[in-house]
């Protein structure tokens, strides 16, 4: 291109900044009701607790840690100008957030196998607290799980705008903006993790 | 506004050093949640939580970084959410 349309980097991240916001209202909103009925059924909670899986939990922990980590190298590679490096990254960033949704799969299978989702059977022979517990695990982990599928799309997005070229080390905004959402992924699931996964 | 904007790079070692630490972190996390420490647990795993996504923020997500108009945001955010949890716990807990 030879003449330059106007551009505001600073302007097009607080903007993404503004919209993480909202989404950190979101998910605290979900924090909130988790919160509640914590301090109304603990003894209920820490059952249920016990009956996810740990190593699941704690597996998908570390990919998404490592994808947080994959994402911000690559944003620091295109800046450097090493734009393979940087494609290498994104493709290793995408892998984990597919690896991370086959884990979900595999653990939700488990769970519905042993009867447990929202209105089952088994649910409705338990304990009031019980059932909150993991109604509040579903939609928990299914919203933050379509923003993994989000994240993942937007990322290949930009993966296909590096490869030709549109995103490059002079113009990497859109790059800083989706490893911006992919990091925000990363940031619920760290709150997730202990709280249903470890607590009690 | 200097322009055209100079990015600020960020080294690979100090995101490698922070997602070690990160994943340290997430092995303490693991070990404390086996002590038998009771309503602590919840205490101690916020706390390491907050820990670990402030590194998240201020190095992955280049906060630290950024001019402090972003930090100012991303305080009122977090005020706000403190006072909807704060408030929703007067209600719960003293009704």
């Amino acid at each position: 291109m030879s003449e330059t349309p106007h551009r505001d980097d600073l302007g097009a991240r607080f903007g993404m900044w503004l919209f993480l916001f909202t989404e950190l209202l979101l998910f605290g909103g979900l924090f909130i009701l988790y919160a509640v009925y914590l301090a109304r059924h603990p003894e209920a909670f820490a059952r249920a607790g016990k009956e996810l899986s740990l190593p699941f939990g704690t597996v998908n922990t570390v990919v998404l840690l490592t994808s947080s980590l994959l994402v911000a190298l690559s944003v620091s590679a295109l800046q450097r100008g090493s734009r393979r490096l940087c494609l290498w990254l994104l493709a290793g960033t995408i892998l984990s957030a597919a690896l991370f949704m086959v884990n979900k799969y595999f653990e939700w299978s488990a769970k519905i196998h042993h009867g447990i989702y929202p209105g089952s059977p088994e649910m409705a022979g338990r304990e009031t607290g019980e059932g909150v517990f993991f109604s509040l695990y579903y939609v928990t982990t299914g919203l933050h799980g379509v923003h993994v599928v989000v994240g993942a799309l937007l990322l290949g997005w930009v993966f296909v705008l590096v490869k030709n070229g549109r995103v490059d080390s002079g113009n990497h905004v859109l790059l800083e903006n989706a490893a911006l959402y992919w990091h925000l992924v990363d940031l619920i699931w760290i709150f997730i993790f202990p709280l249903y996964y470890l607590i009690l | 506004m200097p322009h055209p904007e100079t990015p600020h790079i960020v080294g690979y070692g100090t995101f490698i050093a922070v997602w070690v630490l990160l994943l340290a972190l997430t092995a303490g996390t693991v070990a404390v949640s086996k002590i038998e420490l009771g309503v602590l647990h919840v205490w101690a795993a916020l706390a390491i939580a907050s820990v670990k996504s402030a590194l998240v923020i201020a190095f992955f997500m280049h906060m630290k970084y950024e001019t402090r108009l972003f930090r100012v945001c991303l305080f009122a955010t977090l005020a706000t959410l403190a006072i909807f949890i704060g408030f929703t716990f007067f209600d719960v807990l003293y009704r």
